[in-house]
């Protein structure tokens, strides 16, 4: 192990470590630390410049009760449910198909189509704002929620099937051909063979797709407007300026509108940061 | 048993599967992924040859958009804000293994260390981009009591067009630097430990050690945070749009920033001269692409 196990350090070295460690996290966290605080904190603690110091009353509740009941925030929030787990179900079925027939079968052009799906995963989305927009606009989807979620399906398609591909590869291929010796067909083999062996890969991506579309805010800006489709991340704008300098609801605004991603990772550590760090160890 | 040997009786799918298989598979995947990704793609090469306000008729003009961006200034002010971030976000790297480093024991609680010095990263960039905000801001934020702490300080760092970039970059490190750490993380899990101990034995220890033994083994994970890096940090756009909207005076845009405002804001909808800063932004990442897929096939034919 490197560095060395602080247990077969001293003792000094031992003690030094552990009361490092909550400091260092400190510091680290320190900027979302204030805005924990200011959204805890009564309006009167700003107009009063009590900024740093301990809230002179407790007006948690209150504050996230309002960003429920006084803003749009709850219609933001479905709007992005509706907008990602979606999403999420079209991007991993289409990619546990597409990584199937990249990573059992052999046939000419396999790789460069496996080539062309990871580069298009790369590209920067500004070649691809005009096209797409003109497209939903043409599709009579702009300002829709399917418009948007069409976008991101095929956009994680690309990152998706490498997932998925390597993955298969990565499976035993005796599996595969034992059952075709058996006399299977190809679709039940993908049905009752591989899928199954999938799950794992299935999970990884999910929480990953989850997190990666709950974040969006650039293709939300491009394909909708107005609070009866824009996800969370859009919304907050318009939140924030509903409050503008109300700095406590602001605050609880942007935590509320973090959470969920941060819930699901919390929830699912194993599975993301398996699926994140795919790759980082041969 | 017959109908199994009889080769009548199978149907034209038995017959084919093996070679209509994939494509069946492929074919919801590609369609999709062509008619939204590749497709655009060209389109935007072909858009940025004319002059479109996106509504009336559009004018081919040849390479003018193309000619116009070499006497704009903005686009050269984005240009190099994008060199800066290239640059500078590759900081998280170090940064990222360095952390990564401080926390690879095993004492109580370090698997909750661990997560919460990542969870930075799945916060949307949106509400990074305002956390940093108000930690900047000269009037409530906590950057200036501290500095003033250090006896340096007071600085408005979003509002001073010479230090605006970095704020942004800064804070854009942080998720970013959570990411390279659970990389290195992992990777640090999987370094051979006789060899640790091979090269303990032989007398290295330290900086020594970290260089020559275990960053050889640490390779796959830094590529991977290179890769991520740099396509971050071509594709930032959230953090400057909530924290700056591209100023003080356009300063902080990059090129990604500066190609939405030109076709999608109330400067005007130049659908063509944004496509032909796209295609510029595109070229420089494709640099990057062909890089990973060259290293991607030739593992691929090793492997």
């Amino acid at each position: 192990m490197f560095p060395t196990p602080v247990q077969q350090r001293s003792a000094a070295v031992q003690a030094g470590y552990t009361a490092l460690l909550p400091i260092a996290l400190i510091l680290w966290l320190l900027p979302l630390l204030m805005v924990a605080l200011f959204s805890i904190k009564p309006d009167t603690d700003f107009t009063q410049g009590n900024l740093w110091g301990w809230p002179t009353s407790f007006a948690g509740f209150e504050n996230y009760a309002r960003v429920f009941t006084d803003s749009a925030m709850p219609r933001y929030l479905l709007n992005s449910v509706f907008i990602t787990v979606p999403t999420v179900i079209g991007a991993v079925a289409l990619s546990c198909m597409t990584g199937f027939a990249l990573g059992v079968y052999r046939f000419k052009g396999n790789i460069w189509l496996f080539f062309m799906f990871v580069a298009g995963n790369f590209v920067p989305f500004q070649i691809l704002m005009v096209p797409v927009r003109e497209l939903t606009l043409n599709l009579g989807l702009y300002d829709t929620r399917l418009g948007l979620v069409l976008f991101h399906i095929a956009f994680q398609t690309g990152f998706c099937t490498l997932f998925m591909r390597n993955f298969i590869r990565a499976l035993p291929r005796e599996l595969i051909e034992a059952a075709r010796v058996e006399g299977v067909s190809e679709i039940r083999i993908f049905w009752y063979v591989v899928l199954p062996l999938m799950r794992p890969a299935i999970a990884a991506l999910s929480v990953l797709i989850f997190t990666f579309i709950w974040n969006d805010y650039f293709w939300a800006v491009v394909l909708t407007q107005g609070v009866e489709t824009q996800p969370v991340t859009a919304g907050i704008t318009a939140f924030n300026s509903q409050f503008r300098a109300a700095y406590h609801m602001m605050s609880a605004g942007s935590i509320i509108a973090a959470l969920p991603p941060v819930m699901m990772f919390f929830l699912m550590q194993k599975h993301f940061i398996a699926g994140l760090t795919l790759g980082a160890v041969k | 048993m017959t109908a199994q040997t009889d080769p009548q009786g199978t149907s034209w799918w038995r017959r084919n599967q093996m070679r209509a298989a994939p494509w069946l598979f492929l074919a919801p995947g590609i369609a999709f992924f062509a008619l939204y990704v590749i497709i655009p793609i060209f389109q935007s090469f072909q858009i940025s040859l004319y002059r479109w306000d996106g509504l009336g008729e559009a004018r081919y003009i040849g390479l003018d958009n193309y000619d116009q961006l070499l006497d704009d200034a903005a686009f050269y002010t984005s240009l190099m804000n994008n060199v800066k971030w290239l640059v500078l976000y590759l900081l998280a790297i170090p940064g990222g293994l360095f952390i990564a480093l401080f926390l690879n024991q095993q004492v109580r609680g370090i698997r909750l260390y661990k997560s919460l010095f990542f969870f930075p990263f799945v916060i949307s960039q949106v509400v990074v981009g305002l956390v940093f905000a108000w930690f900047y801001n000269p009037s409530i934020g906590l950057l200036n009591p501290v500095l003033d702490l250090f006896g340096l300080g007071p600085m408005n760092v979003l509002g001073n067009p010479s230090t605006v970039t970095y704020g942004i970059i800064a804070a854009g490190l942080w998720p970013q630097i959570a990411y390279c750490m659970i990389l290195y993380l992992t990777g640090l899990n999987a370094v051979d430990p006789d060899q640790v101990e091979a090269a303990r034995l032989d007398g290295a220890k330290g900086l020594k050690m970290l260089w020559y033994v275990i960053l050889p083994q640490l390779r796959p994970a830094t590529f991977i945070a290179v890769v991520v890096t740099v396509i971050g940090a071509l594709r930032s756009f959230d953090m400057i749009s909530v924290m700056t909207n591209g100023g003080p005076f356009g300063s902080s845009r990059v090129l990604a920033y500066y190609m939405f405002e030109v076709s999608l804001s109330e400067y005007g909808f130049r659908m063509g001269y944004g496509a032909a800063i796209a295609v510029v932004l595109f070229l420089i990442m494709l640099v990057y692409i062909a890089f990973f897929l060259w290293r991607m096939w030739r593992e691929e034919r090793e492997g």
